[in-house]
């Protein structure tokens, strides 16, 4: 690899634009094709048949009534399915239990919506009307549904190998001498809810049979779930092929499967298309969720406002199944302690079956629920210590060369403080209370979130890229398409370093058979991994291009430019032109001296380890920080609160495309925003009770004001020129903001999510007889 | 079931189709017509990724069946379009340079209801903007540079030669 060549390019040509390309313009004109837009001649519709009751034995399933339906071409139970089992990988937690999921479930049923059996029919109606059709009998168990109470030893038991999935430990130094030479304690209990990824597109997918090879087109962040997929039908992996449609949103809800196994049972039997769409209902009730925290949290400082120790306790609840948790509670406790230095440190955090819903990965992977309770604490400290909050932060946060509590030591500027001060100064003055019975007030909440994979995976990506007889480029990549843009940084990315206008740069994603592995688009870790690997390709294909210019040109090849379809020596070349060469032209003579213009590079992340049993190792490459702030008004008689201000800054490193930064940062402040004052999943006794969208309540236009987005550029990332991930930090500060918020206006701490009107209300009542004016 | 002959009137041009009594008008578009910018959302009239124009205003069709669509004048994204040589409707272009379209999926929805807005009310103020979009959901943009979007537009229709679709 040439990956640490010095290559000239004429920086921020392309890379830092607002350029509005690619995938943008299909949008725009309402021509892009989605999952479900893709309808193959004899295309069947597919519907999942799913338990009723969270935790029974399956005593019977007559198919006799759906079968003898008009229009049915298949029903599938768990005796269909070749292969019916599916491990999670271990992540390496101590006691990690290795828990079998089933595709579809034969005998026992461990939540509500669990897969049992699968109909494919001419139409949806139909299919729909077979579901119904469909009698199970069940002997209903006792189950659990809290995860407290699954700890316990008399608990009824969800898989019989134990209810704790998994646990962590991580320590450094002595919290206990940590909290002796404290001055001041103080101790919180944190709790979050269920939460629905929410995304405006379904889970949706159509499969058929090509050349024998059973061929998917999902909406997926991961297209390598083919080898599961090939293994669940008992087929070698090169008869499955998955390609990734772009997605009308995922957010980590379509980083484990979703129709895609069920699209394939049904495909292989029927021989036929076959279409499945989630509907809304179905998603909702279903789909896997956010891990609702039990999080406790003790923290010590001096009286100079300097942290000595923290103390962390984390209960996830994972819900019926594995599927991603034993990563998110260890990704949680990496980060439990925030962008702080704190010497002694003990934290542990652990997964927790229950009869409820899977819970699973949600932008901010268990990262983004402890920023509720460290900035919680954080707050809660100033006030003992009398400090303003801003500068006990100041006082403590990390920064580059500082050892973080699994002993990595950060290789990167750490900015936090920057956006702290940006932040604060954008709100100005606290404007005064519309009314007699409002109170104003206001918060801040900083993070720091993981963006790229843990280290121990030994990540990797490859990017292809092909220089065209005309000048034109195209890029092949494995990446997988969130609607933020991953494929068209890419474009830019190689639209910088080659010349190549945007215009004639394709990119072409998410296809097992055609394109080149990338690992799926999650963790934050896309441009990190795929944008460096099409840096790296493209400046391995300047190292093939560029002695064959200098030649030509009469240059040093240290002394070439790249830009707008043209090579060009800098100051004029001795031979040629003087404007150079057309890429044509160039890649013409590379033809004739046998220097091929295509080439396939794969890019290496760190490798490292990680010991469980000490806590200490390699977690992930680096981190991004931010600061939300917020101004409140809280309606005293109501308990509404009123987002009047909102203001969110990251630190990115390097804006690649600045107008798609914003809109992440803006969109992950308003799922935030969402997340920490009314989105909840109600379960009663594991069955849902937020089925629709009118009872399950993500932002709209008119709930919240404009997010207010500020990007920071230190420069220094891991990225492609020094680019951070940005997908799912913007989420975290929310609710620690508006609960900071929250308090300055009431005197009352929320501590619980969402921080609904009642609940708000609940804590105002506390402090009746008080006065407002605490502030 | 019963069956009945519509005549649809969709984006200038007239179809004869048979539908069902039951077949919504966004089932009869995306699945039958190939409208694959009518889409399925929550089935609800929640979250207007199902957004058209039924005789200028905005109505969701997964909540009218086909049958009550017949003879009526039905846009969908599609169907607007601008006379600049991008074929890009003014709305489209502010979308395309403001940022407001992430994941896209939403789009055809927010703009045909902000154009319906346009007509109505072409001065309309941010928060008139927001109050017109409650029936738009979108979960990747936070929707600020939607209203950004918008709001231009509609500043542009006020001053601008624009073509005022």
């Amino acid at each position: 690899m040439l990956t640490d060549a010095v290559v000239r390019t004429s920086t921020g040509r392309v890379v830092g634009q607002r350029h509005a390309h690619h995938d943008f313009i299909d949008k725009v004109k309402g021509t892009m094709l989605y999952a479900a837009d893709h309808q193959p001649p004899g295309m069947l519709h597919g519907r999942v048949i799913r338990s009723t009751v969270p935790s029974a034995r399956i005593v019977s399933i007559d198919l006799a009534a759906a079968r003898d339906l008009p229009g049915v071409a298949a029903i599938l139970v768990a005796d269909d399915v070749p292969h019916n089992s599916l491990i999670v990988r271990a992540s390496g937690g101590l006691g990690e239990l290795a828990i079998e999921m089933p595709i579809l479930a034969s005998d026992r049923v461990r939540y509500t919506g669990e897969p049992i059996a699968l109909v494919a029919a001419e139409t949806q109606q139909i299919a729909d009307h077979a579901a119904e059709l469909v009698v199970i009998a069940y002997d209903e168990l006792a189950g659990v549904f809290d995860p407290l109470g699954a700890m316990e030893a008399e608990s009824p038991l969800v898989h019989d190998e134990g209810n704790v999935l998994v646990k962590w430990h991580i320590a450094r130094g002595d919290a206990q001498l940590g909290f002796a030479r404290a001055d001041v304690v103080v101790e919180g209990e944190y709790v979050t809810q269920l939460v629905e990824h929410a995304y405006l597109e379904p889970e949706t997918g159509v499969a058929w049979i090509e050349d024998d090879v059973v061929t998917i087109r999902a909406s997926t962040q991961v297209i390598e779930h083919a080898v599961e997929i090939a293994r669940i039908l008992g087929l070698p992996s090169n008869k499955v092929r998955v390609v990734a449609a772009y997605m009308g949103g995922g957010f980590g809800g379509k980083e484990d499967m979703t129709v895609e196994p069920f699209l394939a049972l049904l495909a292989w039997s029927t021989r036929r298309p076959v279409r499945m769409i989630w509907d809304r209902q179905e998603s909702l009730a279903a789909s896997t969720k956010r891990h609702p925290m039990v999080m406790r949290y003790k923290t010590g400082a001096t009286s100079d406002g300097r942290l000595t120790a923290q103390q962390v306790e984390i209960i996830g609840d994972a819900g019926a199944y594995p599927y991603l948790s034993a990563r998110i509670v260890f990704a949680a406790a990496v980060v439990a302690c925030g962008p702080y230095q704190i010497a002694d440190v003990d934290v542990r955090s652990l997964a927790v079956f229950t009869n409820n819903v899977p819970t699973s990965a949600f932008r901010g992977f268990g990262a983004m629920q402890v920023t509720f309770a460290y900035e919680s604490q954080m707050d809660r400290l100033a006030e003992a210590l009398h400090l303003d909050p801003a500068e006990l932060r100041r006082r403590n946060f990390l920064s580059k060369g500082d050892v973080i509590p699994t002993g990595e030591t950060l290789q990167t500027v750490v900015a936090v403080g920057e956006t702290l001060d940006r932040a604060l100064a954008r709100l100005g003055e606290l404007p005064v209370p519309s009314a007699p019975h409002k109170v104003v007030g206001r918060g801040f909440a900083c993070n720091m979130q993981p963006y790229g994979r843990t280290i121990w995976f030994r990540d990797q990506a490859s990017a292809w890229l092909t220089l065209q007889a005309d000048g034109s480029l195209l890029i092949r990549s494995g990446v997988t398409d969130l609607g933020a843009g991953q494929a068209a940084s890419l474009c830019q990315i190689a639209s910088e370093v080659l010349g190549v206008p945007l215009a004639m740069v394709s990119v072409y994603i998410g296809d097992t058979a055609l394109t080149p592995p990338a690992g799926g688009t999650f963790a934050t870790r896309q441009l990190y991994m795929s944008g460096n690997a099409t840096l790296a390709a493209a400046t391995d294909l300047r190292g093939r291009l560029d002695p064959v210019a200098a030649q030509l040109l009469g240059c040093a090849a240290t002394d070439l430019d790249y830009v707008d379809g043209r090579v060009l020596a800098i100051g004029g070349g001795s031979l040629g032109p003087e404007l150079g060469l057309s890429l044509a032209e160039l890649v013409s003579e590379c033809a004739r001296r046998g220097v091929d213009t295509s080439i396939l590079t794969v890019w290496h992340a760190d490798v490292g380890t990680f010991d469980p049993v000490l806590g200490q190792g390699d977690t992930f490459p680096d981190y991004t920080y931010g600061t939300h702030a917020t101004d409140v008004e809280v309606d005293t008689d109501t308990g509404e609160v009123k987002v009047l201000r909102y203001i969110a800054v990251h630190d990115v490193g390097r804006a690649i495309n600045p107008m798609r930064v914003e809109g992440q940062i803006q969109g992950g402040a308003m799922q935030g925003i969402g997340y920490a004052l009314t989105e909840e999943i109600v379960l009663d006794q594991g069955v849902n009770n937020s089925t629709l969208f009118t009872n399950y309540l993500i932002p709209n236009a008119s709930d919240y004001p404009d997010i207010e987005a500020e990007v920071v550029e230190s420069g220094e990332g891991r990225g492609p020129f020094g680019a951070r991930g940005i997908g799912e930090p913007p989420i975290g500060p929310s609710a620690p903001a508006l609960a900071n918020a929250i308090t300055n206006a009431i005197g009352a701490r929320p501590t619980r999510l969402p921080m609904t009107p009642e609940r708000v209300l609940g804590l105002i009542d506390t402090t009746r007889g008080k006065s407002w004016n605490h502030k | 079931m019963s069956t009945f002959e519509v005549d649809l009137h969709v984006n200038g041009s007239r179809r004869q189709l048979d539908v069902k009594a039951e077949e919504t008008l966004l089932d009869v578009l995306h699945d039958r017509m190939g409208m694959s910018d009518v889409r399925y959302g929550c089935g609800e009239g929640v979250c207007g990724t199902c957004t058209v124009l039924i005789d200028g205003d905005p109505v969701s069709a997964c909540l009218l069946l086909a049958v009550q669509a017949a003879g009526r004048e039905i846009t969908t994204l599609r169907g607007l379009e601008g006379s600049a040589p991008d074929g890009l409707h003014p709305l489209q272009r502010t979308m395309l340079q403001l940022g407001g379209s992430q994941c896209g999926f939403c789009t055809p929805g927010v703009i045909l209801t902000a154009v319906s807005l346009g007509r109505r009310n072409p001065t309309a103020t941010r928060d008139e903007i927001r109050h017109e979009l409650v029936g738009n959901l979108c979960r990747c943009t936070g929707y600020t540079k939607i209203i950004d979007a918008i709001e231009t537009y509609l500043g542009e229709l006020g001053t601008g030669p624009i073509d005022a679709h």
